[in-house]
């Protein structure tokens, strides 16, 4: 199954590699991982999204744990939790279909952030199916360039899933 | 006052209570060569990087202290790359200190580059690249805390020639911060106590031990664990020696290769109790008959390690040798009768055994060799069938006594790592037992041996073959025997008086008797070249596919 998880990392040179390694090792395709600073300039979270077999993906999170630079990991999968992700698509368009476009992007919530001659580009922001669904519509007209950020996931309410000031904390179930 | 940097790392490592670096310069690393000028430390200069590694790997396996090597940038440091894997897989801590080319030409593929960190990162606990000279110090700190420390391993420093060169103002860090490095020493209290309930209802324990037991310090606690219960302790190829090899309750080593009666034992028990152990594929065999009507118990100070092979119905992450601690004062004296009977007889009905036919036989060298070694004295093997014939016929008192390359499985390892041990306890005796073609990895170590007049009593149980590998296309290649013939093999009693070593080749069993008293007595190094029948295999051995209770004899 697909795994979400939330990785606070010291914001240290090669950390990046250190934790991509050790997914690699074991086979796994990362479907996405973003990562940026935290409040804590000293500190980076990483989301990673990886589909594999529970047991493994647990092995894979216990190793990650033991790198020097990983301060926490959680599999935040099936806790409650908002994810995010922000989409770029530059699409097609003819004079004649820029209306349609735009009720569509308002449809979603979207936006248009630069025009041109024959191309309309859009950002988008939102869960996994709403991005799927937008990418969907706008597939008639044609999708010249289409890039996205990746994953980024919180938990809700007050439970953090991720300290950016102290210590490790076992939290892999 | 402010000294170089290659100064502040020499002064470090003096902090540290380095007393031995094993190494070898070249241009890089010259600037802390240089540094070495002025400095209690001993450098022992080996022959080839690879024998630093593993030198300083058998001077931390037989010290407990951190190892320490060096070399020099690209092909120094890439030489080490095997001693640093085979510390990693069997927890040595160790620290290794690299050269590297200078920050502006770091990553142009100049002369003698390689990217040693990125090339380590998956060999290493940890690895640094100095790139601030301010840095050095608490990078040294923190290389030797997390190379002893938890899960022991080896931790690289890559040191650029500028850095090495450039002034700092020189002061040793008291306390370091790691905030992602924080090892669990103290097993939880409720699981401690699961534990021993477990423990106390089972009628057919079994311990499994494992290397965890040397590096925790753990061996006391093993043997008070064991008579407490009465239960039969098994071990790995690690675990030699942490657990009297003549106490009835030892079974000996499991495994592919270990005695029938312990993989019989672990087969019929209902508590697996596994300390400081990790159900590695060499042990495990087929996973589903692997102690199939036990509940297993597992204490090891490594969370990833629990659970990774097998499904554990107990775990405990925490240091050995205090879960154990914690556990004792939680049981009660226990006798198990009928189940040490059931062991004992197991041991009547399945020991080791060898044919003697007239040939030399390796078997028969260990246990004359067992009979007459001192019982602190430490034996180094390489890798191959001599190994697993040593890990079963000889007994040992005491832990770091037997030093074997375990999860790597490294030919080669041998006799640098003789070397190093030698190095690390010159008071004890050194016994090499090593094959002809792992002899012939890194024989250049001679050099280093004699150099240091060391005293080894190196033993090659010569067959001019790669027995292992002879042995394997036997089982499973139809006796398709491809390159496991060693057609040309230098004499090698000629050898050792090369090297300023007695020599002696042994060609019987009466010979081998005749000459053993004298050869261990004597005060120089000797190589005995013992003719052994070539066509002697390993057994017991359990075939690919079977469960540990199917070897064949």
């Amino acid at each position: 199954m697909r795994h979400t998880l939330a990785v606070t990392v010291e914001n240290n040179p090669g950390v990046l590699t250190r934790v991509a390694g050790l997914f690699s090792r074991r086979g796994f395709n990362i479907d996405s991982l973003a990562v940026g600073r935290t409040e804590n300039p000293r500190v980076s979270r990483m989301t990673i999204i990886v589909e594999g077999d529970d047991m493994v993906v647990e092995q894979v999170a216990k190793q990650l744990h033991k790198l020097i630079d990983v301060i926490k990991i959680s599999d935040i999968t099936r806790n409650a939790y908002v994810d995010r992700e922000l989409v770029m698509i530059k699409v097609h368009a003819e004079p004649s279909a820029r209306a349609e476009i735009m009720q569509l992007v308002d449809i979603f919530r979207a936006r248009i952030v630069d025009v041109g001659p024959k191309t309309l580009t859009i950002e988008v922001t939102g869960d996994e199916g709403k991005i799927d669904a937008i990418e969907l519509s706008l597939r008639p007209f044609g999708i010249k360039e289409l890039v996205r950020t990746g994953k980024i996931a919180m938990l809700r309410g007050v439970k953090n899933s991720a300290k950016n000031n102290s210590q490790k904390e076992e939290d892999v179930k | 006052m402010e000294i170089t940097v290659a100064e502040a790392l020499v002064r470090c490592l003096e902090q540290e209570g380095v007393e031995m670096i094993f190494g070898y310069p070249g241009g890089a690393i010259l600037p802390v060569y240089d540094a070495l000028n002025n400095t209690s430390i001993k450098h022992v200069l080996v022959r080839h990087e690879q024998g630093a590694a593993h030198a300083a790997d058998g001077y931390a396996r037989v010290t407990g202290k951190v190892g320490v090597c060096m070399a020099t940038s690209g092909p120094g440091a890439t030489n080490l790359i095997t001693g640093i894997a085979n510390a990693y897989m069997d927890s040595v801590p160790m620290v290794v200190i690299t050269g590297q080319v200078a920050t502006t030409q770091v990553g142009t593929d100049a002369f003698q580059e390689v990217d040693i960190t990125g090339i380590t990162l998956p060999i290493t606990k940890h690895n640094y690249l100095v790139k601030e000279p301010e840095q050095l110090p608490a990078i040294v700190k923190k290389a030797f805390h997390i190379a002893a420390t938890g899960r022991p391993g080896p931790v690289l420093i890559d040191l650029p020639k500028d850095v090495a060169e450039a002034m700092i103002e020189f002061i040793y860090p008291k306390t370091i911060e790691l905030s992602g490095y924080k090892p669990t020493y103290k097993g939880h209290t409720s699981m401690v106590q699961q534990a021993a309930r477990l423990i106390m209802k089972a009628e057919r324990p079994v311990i499994y031990a494992g290397g965890g037991i040397r590096i925790s310090g753990a061996a006391p606690e093993l043997l008070q664990l064991a008579e407490t219960i009465s239960a039969p302790v098994t071990h790995t190829l690690m675990g030699l020696g942490c657990f009297p090899g003549k106490h009835p309750l030892c079974l000996g080593m499991l495994g592919l290769h270990g005695t029938r009666y312990a993989n019989q034992a672990v087969t019929e028990c209902d508590c697996l109790i596994a300390v400081g152990a990790r159900f590695d594929d060499r042990v495990v065999a087929k996973i589903s008959g692997f102690a199939p009507t036990a509940k297993i118990i597992h204490v090891d100070i490594d969370p990833a390690e629990i659970g990774k092979n097998l499904r554990i119905h107990l775990p405990i992450v925490g240091d050995v040798k205090n879960v154990l601690r914690a556990i004792q004062p939680l049981l009660e004296i226990k006798d198990n009768t009928p189940w040490v009977k059931r062991v004992q007889e197991l041991k009547k009905e399945y020991p080791l055994q060898y044919s003697r036919d007239g040939l030399l036989k390796p078997q028969f060298i260990l246990e004359k060799l067992n009979e007459l070694k001192d019982d602190s004295a430490i034996v180094v093997t390489d890798v191959g069938q001599h190994q697993m014939w040593a890990a079963q016929y000889l007994r040992f008192a005491e832990p770091r006594s037997f030093l074997s390359s375990g999860g790597l499985g490294a030919m080669g390892f041998c006799l640098p790592a003789a070397v190093g041990a030698k190095l690390g306890a010159p008071d004890k005796d050194v016994i090499v037992i090593i094959g002809d073609g792992g002899f012939q990895m890194t024989m250049q170590e001679l050099g280093t041996a004699a150099e240091q007049l060391l005293n080894l009593k190196i033993f090659i149980l010569n067959n001019h073959r790669l027995g292992m590998v002879r042995q394997l296309q036997e089982f499973y290649y139809d006796k398709r025997y491809i390159s496991a013939d060693l057609q040309f093999n230098p004499d090698f009693a000629e050898l050792a008086k090369i090297y300023g070593m007695e020599g002696h080749t042994v060609t019987t069993e009466e010979q081998l008797e005749e000459i053993l008293p004298q050869v261990l007595a004597s005060p120089t190094s000797v190589i005995i070249n013992c003719m052994i029948d070539p066509n002697e295999n390993v057994m017991p051995m359990i075939l690919s596919g079977s469960t540990i209770s199917e070897a064949i004899d």
